[in-house]
């Protein structure tokens, strides 16, 4: 183990080549640029022996690493924004396709207005393609996230491609001193990519083939299938980091003070920690304030939700995303999960750090005293309420 | 916590130093946590830098933009302005690079230090001035953090201008 100040993106691709990728496709956009270059930099110093690839757009890095996956090897790719919805149409192949490619995804906000800065609404816009959504929090996270992406995706029982979201600038270039492992640690905990979901001469057989309305849906609800798996999975996997590296993480969400607490705020992404720090500043106030961090938006995670909000006097979901002419897709999210469950607490949605914009800690205080006093049902930070038709 | 906010123009290593001095921070030490970040956006020779650094002794986790600094740190006195102060704690203070010197800052002529060690700029000559004033790090850890982070063959000058800056300032 040793110890290095590095940005988030920077975190990443040390974890990305602790964990060996056999073919990495790059396409540079601002703010990923940095994690492929570093990459690079690493194939040519011969820190790590893959197949770098440059390809001409997005659409082709997919491509890329779907036809690398389908050939049997580790793929690796990294986008952003307009980067990802170029792509768009290849993140459903590789899902359909059950390949399992892990993709850096630093969350920028979609155009137009054209904008470079930080939000989520890119990668929240494509929760319905079939991948596994993680959001990480600050650079160790990033990195430890990038070795265990792998190991989730490529499980059997998942098979599943891995979407690792960083938020633009605030952690992809921010920097922090991280641990960075061993690659005897990484090797123990990631052994080599075997599949038989790939092209094999010796054992020819078809592949990413058509499928008509009588067995269509059967693939469909496999893919399901494979992703609700995930969460099993996440769960083993985080249990064997922990045992090799010594970090703990606490699977689909992570929660904070929430035991007592009448008001909560559910958030995602690296704005949680300012999160954290303000409830503590209330509770030293007398108010009963937790947080509750979705570190996976896929698969989603229904039970935990509901059985942290059952006894909230309030709650609210603070997310850099906002679905035109309804509300927060994290908001809607989180609602379904507490109907299914028969929680019937009250919700607020905040919707901030649009096109890179400022939370502060002033901004999280207000949510706190705006869902104990009642508000709007939908709040945009920085502009006030919409009554959203309630 | 402490915090510093860097200015310089893009090329002259304000973020550098913003981060070298994130680095030194816990260079010796598991229980010291620096975090340090430019001001986001595109890059341009010659345009108005921010950089900032945060330390405290447990985990940063405010990420925004420094509103209250402890030390305002400028490379290029053409970007010092008075409403910088705003941007100061009440026992915040202001270093500026500059042969002149500025009512309720403390002026160092640091481009003559870069001179004599063939340094196109004065950023860890600023990184000395702040450690030699604050001491926020020592300056062996500020050395290490150059021997860490910066490459080999600019190492020995800019150790060598740090650690006559820090010495300016003990003088």
């Amino acid at each position: 183990m040793s110890k290095k100040f590095l940005s988030g993106n920077e975190a990443f691709a040390e974890g990305i080549r602790l964990a060996r990728p056999q073919v990495i496709s790059a396409y540079p956009i601002t703010p990923q640029t940095i994690v492929v270059e570093r990459l690079s930099e690493m194939v040519e110093d011969g820190s790590l022996n893959a197949e770098y690839v440059h390809v001409e757009s997005e659409h082709s890095a997919l491509s890329c690493a779907i036809g690398a996956s389908a050939a049997g090897a580790r793929a690796f790719t990294a986008t952003s924004s307009q980067g990802l919805l170029y792509m768009a149409e290849c993140l459903y192949y590789a899902a359909g396709g059950r390949f399992p490619i892990v993709m850096m995804n630093a969350d920028r906000s979609t155009a137009l207005p054209w904008n470079i800065y930080g939000d989520q609404r890119d990668s929240l816009s494509q929760l319905d393609s079939g991948w596994i959504q993680s959001y990480a929090e600050n650079a160790q996270e990033a990195l430890d996230l990038a070795l265990m992406s792998y190991k989730i995706a490529e499980d059997k029982r998942v098979q599943t491609p891995y979407m690792a979201n960083l938020d633009g600038f605030v952690l992809t270039h921010t920097y922090e001193t991280v641990d960075i492992p061993t690659h005897e640690q990484a090797d123990k905990f990631l052994p080599s990519y075997e599949t038989d979901n790939r092209i094999d001469f010796d054992n020819p057989k078809n592949m990413a083939f058509s499928a008509g309305p009588d067995t269509n849906y059967i693939f469909k609800y496999k893919e399901h299938k494979g992703l609700l798996a995930a969460r099993e999975v996440i769960s083993e996997t985080e249990k064997k980091f922990a045992e090799i590296f010594g970090r703990k993480y606490s699977g689909l969400t992570e929660n904070y003070r929430t035991d007592d607490a009448d008001y909560i705020i559910v958030t995602l992404g690296s704005i949680a920690g300012l999160c954290r720090e303000t409830a503590d500043k209330l509770r030293e106030q007398g108010v009963k304030a937790g947080v509750v961090r979705i570190r996976y938006m896929r698969p989603f995670p229904n039970e935990e939700i509901a059985d942290v909000l059952r006894n909230v006097k309030a709650y609210a979901v603070l997310e850099k995303d906002i679905s035109f002419g309804n509300e927060g897709t994290v908001f809607t999210n989180v609602n379904s999960a507490l109907k299914k469950a028969g929680v019937d607490a009250k919700g607020y949605n905040f919707i901030g750090g649009l096109g890179g914009r400022n939370i502060s800690a002033g901004d999280i205080e207000n949510i706190y005293t705006s869902i104990a006093n009642g508000t709007d049902a939908v709040n945009f930070i920085g502009i006030g309420g919409e009554d959203n038709g309630k | 916590m402490n915090e510093i906010i860097w200015l310089g123009r893009g090329g002259q290593g304000a973020f550098t130093a913003a981060k070298l001095l994130g680095a030194a921070y816990n260079i010796d030490s598991d229980d010291k946590y620096g975090l340090a970040f430019p001001s986001f956006g595109p890059e341009r020779r010659g345009a108005p830098v921010r950089a900032f650094t945060k330390l405290d002794t447990k985990p940063v986790v405010d990420r925004s933009q420094t509103e209250k600094a402890d030390y305002i740190v400028i490379i290029d006195d053409t970007l010092y302005s008075p409403q910088l102060r705003g941007l100061l704690k009440d026992s915040g203070k202001v270093i500026v690079n500059s042969r002149n010197s500025i009512d309720g800052a403390l002026t160092f002529d640091g481009d003559s230090i870069a001179a004599e060690f063939r340094l196109p700029t004065a950023n860890t000559v600023m990184f000395g001035l702040l450690v030699g004033h604050s001491g926020v790090v020592t300056s062996d850890e500020a050395v290490k953090a150059i021997k860490g982070y910066m490459p080999a063959k600019i190492q020995e000058r800019n150790i060598s201008a740090l650690l006559r800056a820090v010495q300016e300032v003990a003088e």
